[in-house]
């Protein structure tokens, strides 16, 4: 197999933006949010916007992992690091993400050992290899990634490897989308939703955005087609007055998730009562905690953790810009001190956070999937 | 992190039960299977890996798509990057069990 570069279907692409069109109640102003940053990325990168008629509007939601990590998260990762013989694991995403010292790339370059893996299970080999030091992973992500740090602290239980911990910040979707729903200032007509994390949570999860909310929900692949075909669908339950939750991705996403992955999480995992969200505030059982069968293995049963809370620098609009409330350029700092080579905040850093997305594609204007359809 | 890669699964580690080599566009690296043990895949078979964890299996139609759609958001480097980073491939056969028997 090699990688292919035409897009799938322009004509197809077409189609269903006049669909859309076509959908689309001129006397009704639509707001759909796409949860997850994969959708946020795709979304800026084929200049899905232009597709779509002004009254469709797409409003960015809080799936991207590292964007709504707060920054307090982040310095109490790092100075539990900065202990003699610790060494410092963590996705490459996590590396520019700034904390109120530095990033953790900048704490390598003082001379901490920060290492990059792109497993969690690299980091247990890491563990391995080092007797003689600890080795902390900082776990990020949302349902996607959170099976694959359960399963590697239950490999550590049974190696009983000693000198492993987890630093645990790991979320779930759910209480972020009640939270955003909750929100007075936030009026939304349905959701396309996330397509990865459904693979391990199933399409069940979503039921009682349709049934208590009166949303449809509508989970989602990643191709321009996929999303445009996901609005569609919504669209079309809107205009019936329907609310139910579908799954566009179902070569992917089974309706009932992967139970494998979430007995790990059970395993492992249970609910923090309160989690801190950035942009969001506290919301309740919305992350999850190490297990005391795992406290060896816990990062913060294991050490004296600070606890910090930091307010990200006063200028940064990023937590309005992840409620949707702002739009990325709206913000002061956007282009100017906030950029991806510069970040102060976190959505410039993650190629799924929406200023990244918005700075590379918007900003720029290549050649988008509405042009190619076009052409 | 967030990026679903397929693969297609060359051959189970005889060493290590929940470990399997798999195919990436010609880079071959072990991932773990651990959280497809409900319906575990054999050699042929095609994943969709996150992390390093093969997380569901799907047809090669489908691997093809998503290799097609990685291509589309430009994020084939970052996936090969994130393939050839997996450092699972010199691990010693069943260290887990030899060290639970010390």
């Amino acid at each position: 197999m090699k990688f292919v570069d035409e897009f799938r279907a322009p004509e197809l692409v077409s189609k269903a933006g006049e669909e859309i069109r076509r959908l689309a109640d001129p006397n009704r102003h639509y707001r759909i949010m796409e949860v997850c940053g994969g959708h946020t990325h795709a979304i800026y990168r084929f200049g899905l916007k232009d597709l779509l008629p002004s009254n469709v509007e797409l409003i960015h939601g809080p799936g991207c992992p590292v964007c709504v990590l707060p920054m307090g998260r982040i310095d109490d990762g790092l100075s539990l690091a900065t202990q003699p013989n610790f060494i410092f694991a963590a996705f490459g995403d996590m590396m520019r993400v700034p904390g109120t010292h530095g990033s953790p790339l900048e704490y390598k370059a003082r001379g901490m050992d920060v290492r990059i893996v792109y497993s969690p299970a690299d980091a247990l080999k890491v563990a391995r290899s080092n007797p003689e030091r600890h080795v902390m992973f900082f776990a990020i992500g949302f349902e996607t990634t959170a099976p694959s740090t359960a399963l590697t602290l239950m490999r550590a239980k049974a190696e009983g490897l000693r000198n492993f911990s987890v630093f645990c910040n790991h979320v779930t979707i759910i209480p972020a989308i009640r939270a955003i729903l909750d929100s007075p200032d936030m009026r939304l007509d349905g959701f396309v939703g996330p397509g990865h994390v459904s693979t391990v949570i199933g399409c069940r999860p979503y039921d009682w955005i349709a049934k208590d909310q009166g949303k449809p929900v509508v989970v989602s692949g990643f191709e321009p087609l996929d999303i445009l075909q996901s609005i569609v669908m919504l669209l079309r339950q809107l205009r019936k007055g329907e609310a139910r939750v579908e799954n566009q991705y179902k070569r992917v996403v089974p309706w009932e998730g992967n139970r494998a992955a979430l007995r790990a999480m059970g395993e492992v995992f249970e609910l923090r009562p309160y989690f801190e969200w950035r942009g969001l505030g506290f919301i309740s059982q919305s992350a999850l905690k190490i297990r005391a069968s795992y406290a060896q293995w816990d990062s913060e049963q294991r050490f004296s953790v600070p606890g910090v809370r930091v307010t990200d620098p006063k200028a940064a609009q990023c937590g309005e810009v992840l409620k949707g409330v702002l739009k990325p350029a709206q913000c002061k700092l956007f282009g100017n001190e906030c950029t991806p080579e510069q970040p102060v905040g976190a959505l410039m850093v993650s190629s799924e956070g929406s200023c990244a997305a918005y700075y590379n594609y918007e900003h720029r204007k290549p050649v988008t999937i509405a042009s190619a359809a076009a052409n | 992190m967030c990026l679903a890669i397929p693969g297609k699964i060359v051959e189970l580690d005889p060493h290590n039960a929940h470990l399997a080599v798999v195919d990436v566009v010609g880079v071959r690296r072990r991932v773990d299977l651990g959280l497809l043990q409900d319906e575990p895949p054999v050699p042929g078979d095609w994943v969709l890996i996150h992390v390093g964890f093969a997380m569901s299996k799907i047809s090669e139609a489908d691997a093809a798509d998503q290799m097609r759609t990685l291509t589309m958001l430009g994020e084939t480097e970052a996936a090969m990057q994130e393939v050839r980073g997996y450092g699972l491939e010199n691990e010693e056969p069943d260290q887990s069990s030899q060290r639970l028997k010390q």
